[in-house]
C-alpha cells in the first residue's frame, strides 16, 4: 500500500479520534501573546465551527497514531481491526496545530493515541508534542492530552506541566464490562491513575495559590468519558458511576459517548444506530447533579427501572413524580426550590430573584424573564397565575409526552 | 417646544452619543423631545453603500452608571438598529426616577435593550469564532487576511481580542463597514473594504477542509443543532461550510455501509459475551 501524505494521515487520524466527545477549551489560566508566542486563553472557550453532527469543533482533535497494541472491542483502532494505519511525527502535529491556530480555526489541540511500543513510550511522545508547542513555539492556546493510565507517573507528571487538561477514559460503566471488552485495561488501574492525577492537580494548585512562581499542572483539571450502549449497563449504573467520579476525583466533566457503529466492528457489539436520546438524557441528569443540587438517588427515583424516560427529561420526570412539592411561588420560593422547577434554568432563576426584589412578579413578567415560560407554568404560582388543580392532574403527564409520531422524528 | 435634533457623526456615533446624552440630561431634556439621527444614515437604506467606520472607544462609558449597567448600554450602542440611540437615552432618563431600572428585565424598554445587547454580544462571540485568516506572502513576509461580515458595529470592540491572540502575526480583518490592521505594534481602525479576491491557495486551509470532513461523524447527523450555532448567513465566509451539503448527502450511505459491513462480520464469527 502506498504511504500516506500529510492530508491522508490527517483524514485517517482525525476520523479515528472523533469518538472522543470532549471539545472543552475553557477554564484554564488566562494567557495572551502580547509578550511573544502565539495564542491566548480568556476563560470561556470558543467553538470555531460546527460539523453536521451538531458537535462543536474547538480543538484539533487527532490521534498521534492509530496503531495500537490493545484489543478493546469497542474501539475502531484495536489491534485486531482491519482499518488502515498511520502515524504522525511529533513535528507534523506541532505544525498542523500552529497552522490551524494562526488561521483562527481552533482554540488548541486535543491529542490522543493508540498504544505503540509501550504505554511509557506513547505517553512520552504525547508529552513531547505539548512540550515542543509550549517551549519552542511559545504556544499559549489550549492543550488537552489523553493520558495513558498504564504509563509511569513521572511521564504523566511531565505531560501535566504543559497541558491544560489531562483525561483518562473510564470507557465502560462497570468493572465487569471493562474486563470483558477491554482485556488489557483494568478498572483499579484506571482509578489509581485518576487518583494520582487528582493528587497532582490539587497539590500544584495549592502551591500555586501560595506562590505565583510555582509550576502549573493541568490547570483545567481532568475529565473522562464513558461509552453508552456498548454493554448492558443501565442509566442508573452510569449516573452512580459519574457521581462517584465527581466526588472522588474532582472530575471537571464526565462525557457520555453514545456507542457509534464503527468500521470493521467486532461481533460482540450491538449493530444498532447510536442511542442518541439516551446520551442526551444522561447529559441532562449529569447537569442536575452538578448545577441543580439534585442528589443522584433523587434523580434516579424518577427512573424506577434504572432507565430514563426517552420521552421526557429527567427534571420533568422528577417533578411529575413529586407533584406534592409544587406549585412553587416565584415571588417567595428559595433559589434551591426554583431550580427544581421544570423549564427554569439557572439563568432564569437568577432573573426571577433579581426582579422580584423590585416588584411582585406576574405572568406577563415571567414570559419576558424566561426563555420557555410555558413549560414552567403548571409548576409555579405568580401574582395573577395559579395552575389550580393542574399540578395534581394525571393528564399533566400526558401533556408533556410527545405523540409517538413526534418521538420518531426526534429519534431520527 | 420644538424637538431637539441631534446628529451623531459617522466616525464615532457611540462616543458622540455619550457626550450629547450627558448634555441633554443636564438640561433636563425629556426623551420625547429629542430626535436622534446619524450623519449619512440614509445610506443605510442601500445595502451596497458603505456604512460609517467605527472608532468607538470600547472603554468609554455612558453617563453615571455601574459597570454592569454600562455593559448593557455599551453593547446597545453597537447595535445596528437606528432606534438604539433613542432607546439608550430613554433608559438613562427613566433611570433617574427608577434606580436599578436596567436590572428590571420585566420592563419593556429594559427587556428590549437586553435583547439588543444580547444580539450584539452574540455577534461579537461569533466574530471571534468565525473569522478565518488566509496566509499571504508579500516581500518575503507572511500576512494574514480575513474577510468578515458582522451584523452590528462590533469590529473595533472585538479587535483587541485578536491583538492579544495573534500579537506576533501581521494581520488585517476587512469588513464592509470598517477594517482593522495589526502590524505587530499598533492597531489601526480604517474605512470599510471590499471582499478581497482569492487568487491563491493556502495549503493549510486545504488541510483544514480535510480535517473538517474527517472529524464529522456520519452516524450522528444533527443538522438543526449545527445550524442553530452556525447559521447559514456565516457559511459564505467559512471555507469549510462549502463541504456541508455533500457531507450531509453522504452520511446515511456511510452509516449503513458500516452497519452492513459489521453484519457480515457478525455472521462470520461466533458471538462473544452476553450483552449487546
Amino acid at each position: 500500500m502506498a504511504s500516506l501524505d500529510l492530508a491522508g494521515k490527517l483524514a485517517l487520524l482525525a476520523d479515528a479520534a472523533k469518538y472522543d466527545a470532549s471539545c472543552a477549551s475553557s477554564g484554564t489560566t488566562k494567557r495572551h501573546s502580547l509578550n511573544g508566542g502565539l495564542g491566548s486563553t480568556e476563560g470561556a472557550g470558543i467553538c470555531h465551527a460546527y460539523a453536521p453532527d451538531g458537535r462543536c469543533i474547538s480543538l484539533l482533535k487527532i490521534l498521534l497514531t492509530n496503531y495500537c497494541m490493545f484489543d478493546c472491542v469497542y474501539c475502531v483502532n484495536r489491534v485486531s481491526s482491519n482499518v488502515r494505519r498511520a502515524r504522525f511525527t511529533v513535528e507534523e502535529v506541532v505544525s498542523l496545530t500552529l497552522g490551524f491556530y494562526q488561521r483562527n480555526c481552533i482554540e488548541g489541540l486535543f491529542l490522543s493515541s493508540g498504544i505503540i511500543r509501550s504505554p511509557d513510550y506513547t505517553m512520552e511522545m504525547l508529552g513531547l508534542v505539548a512540550r515542543k508547542l509550549r517551549l519552542e513555539h511559545g504556544f499559549k492556546g489550549y492543550i488537552h492530552l489523553k493520558t495513558i493510565p498504564e504509563a509511569a507517573p513521572e511521564l504523566i507528571e511531565a505531560a501535566g506541566r504543559y497541558a491544560d487538561r489531562l483525561s483518562i477514559n473510564i470507557e465502560l460503566p462497570t468493572d465487569a464490562s471493562l474486563t470483558r471488552l477491554a482485556p488489557e485495561k483494568t478498572a483499579p488501574g484506571i482509578r489509581r491513575s485518576m487518583g494520582h492525577l487528582r493528587g497532582q492537580i490539587d497539590g500544584h494548585r495549592e502551591a500555586r495559590s501560595k506562590s505565583r512562581r510555582a509550576p502549573l499542572f493541568a490547570p483545567a483539571g481532568q475529565s473522562t468519558q464513558v461509552i453508552v450502549g456498548a454493554d448492558a449497563a443501565r442509566d442508573s449504573d452510569i449516573l452512580r458511576m459519574s457521581a462517584a467520579l465527581y466526588a472522588r476525583f474532582s472530575m471537571k466533566r464526565v462525557y457520555y459517548s453514545a456507542f457509534s457503529p464503527i468500521p470493521d466492528a467486532s461481533a460482540s457489539l450491538p449493530l444498532s444506530p447510536p442511542p442518541l436520546t439516551r446520551e442526551h438524557r444522561l447529559y441532562q441528569a449529569d447537569w442536575l447533579l452538578r448545577f441543580y443540587d439534585f442528589s443522584v438517588e433523587e434523580i434516579l427515583s424518577a427512573a424506577p427501572d434504572g432507565m430514563f424516560d426517552a420521552a421526557i427529561d429527567p427534571k420533568l420526570a422528577w417533578a411529575l413524580a413529586n407533584r406534592g412539592r409544587f406549585p412553587v411561588d416565584v415571588n417567595t420560593a428559595p433559589r434551591e426550590m426554583l431550580l427544581r422547577v421544570p423549564g427554569l434554568g439557572a439563568r432564569g432563576v437568577d432573573r426571577i430573584i433579581a426582579n422580584r426584589r423590585f416588584h411582585r412578579l406576574r405572568l406577563d413578567d415571567l414570559s419576558r424573564l424566561l426563555a420557555s415560560a410555558r413549560k414552567a407554568l403548571p409548576f409555579v404560582v405568580a401574582v395573577d397565575w395559579s395552575p389550580g388543580p393542574l399540578t395534581d392532574d394525571d393528564r399533566l403527564i400526558a401533556r408533556f409526552r410527545p405523540s409517538p409520531r413526534q418521538l420518531d422524528l426526534f429519534a431520527a | 417646544m420644538s424637538p431637539v435634533q441631534v446628529v451623531l457623526s459617522r466616525q464615532d456615533a457611540a462616543g458622540d452619543w455619550i457626550a450629547q446624552a450627558r448634555r441633554l440630561l443636564r438640561a433636563q431634556t425629556p426623551p420625547e423631545a429629542v430626535i436622534w439621527s446619524q450623519e449619512g444614515a440614509n445610506a443605510d437604506l442601500f445595502a451596497d453603500a458603505p456604512a460609517p467606520p467605527e472608532t468607538t472607544n470600547p472603554t468609554a462609558a455612558a453617563p453615571e452608571e455601574t459597570t454592569e449597567e454600562a455593559g448593557v448600554l455599551r453593547l446597545l450602542l453597537l447595535h445596528a438598529a437606528p432606534e438604539r440611540f433613542a432607546l439608550a437615552y430613554r433608559l438613562c432618563w427613566r433611570r433617574r426616577q427608577t434606580p436599578g431600572l436596567l436590572q428590571m428585565a420585566g420592563d419593556r424598554d429594559v427587556h428590549k435593550a437586553q435583547r439588543m445587547a444580547q444580539a450584539v454580544r452574540r455577534d461579537m462571540h461569533k466574530m471571534k469564532a468565525f473569522v478565518r485568516f488566509r496566509a499571504v506572502e508579500r516581500d518575503g513576509e507572511t500576512f494574514f487576511i480575513a474577510w468578515f461580515e458582522p451584523d452590528h458595529h462590533i469590529v473595533a470592540a472585538v479587535a483587541p481580542f485578536f491583538q492579544r491572540r495573534f500579537a506576533a502575526m501581521k494581520w488585517s480583518i476587512l469588513t464592509p463597514s470598517c477594517s482593522v490592521h495589526w502590524d505587530g505594534r499598533a492597531l489601526t481602525v480604517a474605512e470599510g473594504a471590499l471582499r478581497p479576491a482569492t487568487t491563491h491557495d493556502d495549503p493549510v486551509e486545504a488541510a483544514w477542509l480535510v480535517y473538517y470532513a474527517s472529524i464529522f461523524n456520519p452516524a450522528r447527523l444533527k443538522v438543526a443543532a449545527m445550524q442553530s450555532e452556525m447559521p447559514k448567513k456565516y457559511w459564505k465566509n467559512l471555507p469549510e461550510a462549502a463541504l456541508i451539503p455533500e457531507l450531509i448527502r453522504g452520511a446515511a450511505a456511510r452509516t449503513s455501509d458500516m452497519i452492513a459491513a459489521g453484519a457480515v462480520v457478525r455472521v462470520a464469527r461466533p458471538r462473544r459475551g452476553g450483552a449487546g
